[in-house]
């Protein structure tokens, strides 16, 4: 079967908008780090240093997720790698 | 590098990494991309630095003053960040993760200064990441022995693995692929604000560059940085 290719780069471009909704999990999930290092500094505002960096290196290690779905769409977008 | 088809395409929405100048080696065209020029002019900036830096300090003074105060900060932190981290594993390690710290940093910050940042080229985070790997499984063989490392791969049990294989295989990846990622969003949110909004662009991006180019570049570093000291400091703990 032969496709048009702009039908083949609008699908991309479908595609790549699905793939961007990966970015939910990280923002909920960097949501529930900050709210719980909130926390963390109500109780203990001495170690604010300390929790302030911890939770920074957590919450960039959850992103890595949230980035696989961009550069999904990246790919899809810019190289175009369904095009013939 | 065509016409995107995104927004349209403007023709002046400009983030990909362009060849320079080619030339024919074993048959096969290599290109000399902005990316090895934007290297090229991070390593320049952080060799004159360096040489500028040693000179101050061997007529280093006991009350440090200018230049000595800023190089001996710098050192302190990174000493510190190691120390932290590594516990009694630091002295080994200072020297690579200090490099690593420096150049990282100064890569994704170069954005600031109208360079394409180097770090937003797969083929600069990848080695990076290689080199870590290489870091983890060297001293992994050197300090647990190899009944260690078999150990350590059938952990719960022996027909695990193949799963604790590509968990291993997945640390490189997903540390350069962090990095890369990150830096590219900001190079392409950056070069979309300039390409679509060309006329009204003007002083408000400032604050997108403090944050896509300082912060989350420096964010980025640390990170890398952290992860790989964890991952070696790891893999030197002998039960």
């Amino acid at each position: 079967m032969e496709f048009n290719n702009n039908f083949i780069l609008g699908c991309s471009a479908i595609g790549a908008g699905l793939a961007v909704i990966a970015g939910i999990g990280p923002g909920v999930g960097q949501g529930i780090a900050a709210g719980h290092a909130a926390a963390a500094v109500g109780r203990n505002p001495g170690a604010k240093g300390d929790i302030t960096s911890t939770m920074l290196l957590g919450q960039a290690v959850a992103e890595t997720t949230g980035l696989y779905g961009l550069l999904i769409a990246m790919l899809l977008l810019f190289v175009k790698p369904l095009l013939p | 590098m065509g016409r995107g088809i995104l927004l349209s395409g403007g023709a002046d929405i400009d983030f990909m990494i362009h060849g320079v100048f080619s030339y024919e080696l074993f048959g096969q065209t290599v290109w000399i991309t902005t990316t090895h020029i934007c290297v090229l002019i991070v390593m320049l900036v952080l060799a004159i630095f360096s040489i500028i830096a040693g000179r101050t300090m061997k007529k280093a003074e006991e009350i440090p003053k200018g230049f000595q105060n800023v190089v001996e900060i710098v050192v302190e932190m990174l000493d510190g960040v190691v120390t932290n981290t590594m516990g009694k594993n630091a002295p080994g390690f200072k020297n690579y993760i200090g490099t690593i710290f420096i150049f990282i940093l100064v890569s994704n910050i170069s954005g600031l200064f109208g360079l394409r940042p180097p770090t937003a080229d797969y083929g600069v985070t990848l080695p990076l990441g290689l080199m870590t790997f290489t870091l983890i499984h060297f001293n992994k063989f050197k300090y647990q022995k190899v009944s260690g490392v078999i150990k350590g791969l059938c952990d719960p049990w022996p027909f695990w693995a193949p799963i604790n294989i590509i968990g291993d295989v997945a640390v490189p990846i997903s540390l350069s692929l962090r990095l890369f990622a990150n830096i590219l969003s900001g190079t392409v949110i950056m070069a979309l604000i300039y390409g679509l909004l060309s006329k009204f662009a003007l002083i408000w991006p400032a604050a997108l560059h403090v944050y896509f180019d300082l912060f989350s570049g420096a964010i980025q570093t640390y990170v890398f940085c952290m992860l790989t000291m964890t991952y070696i400091s790891d893999a030197m703990t002998t039960e």
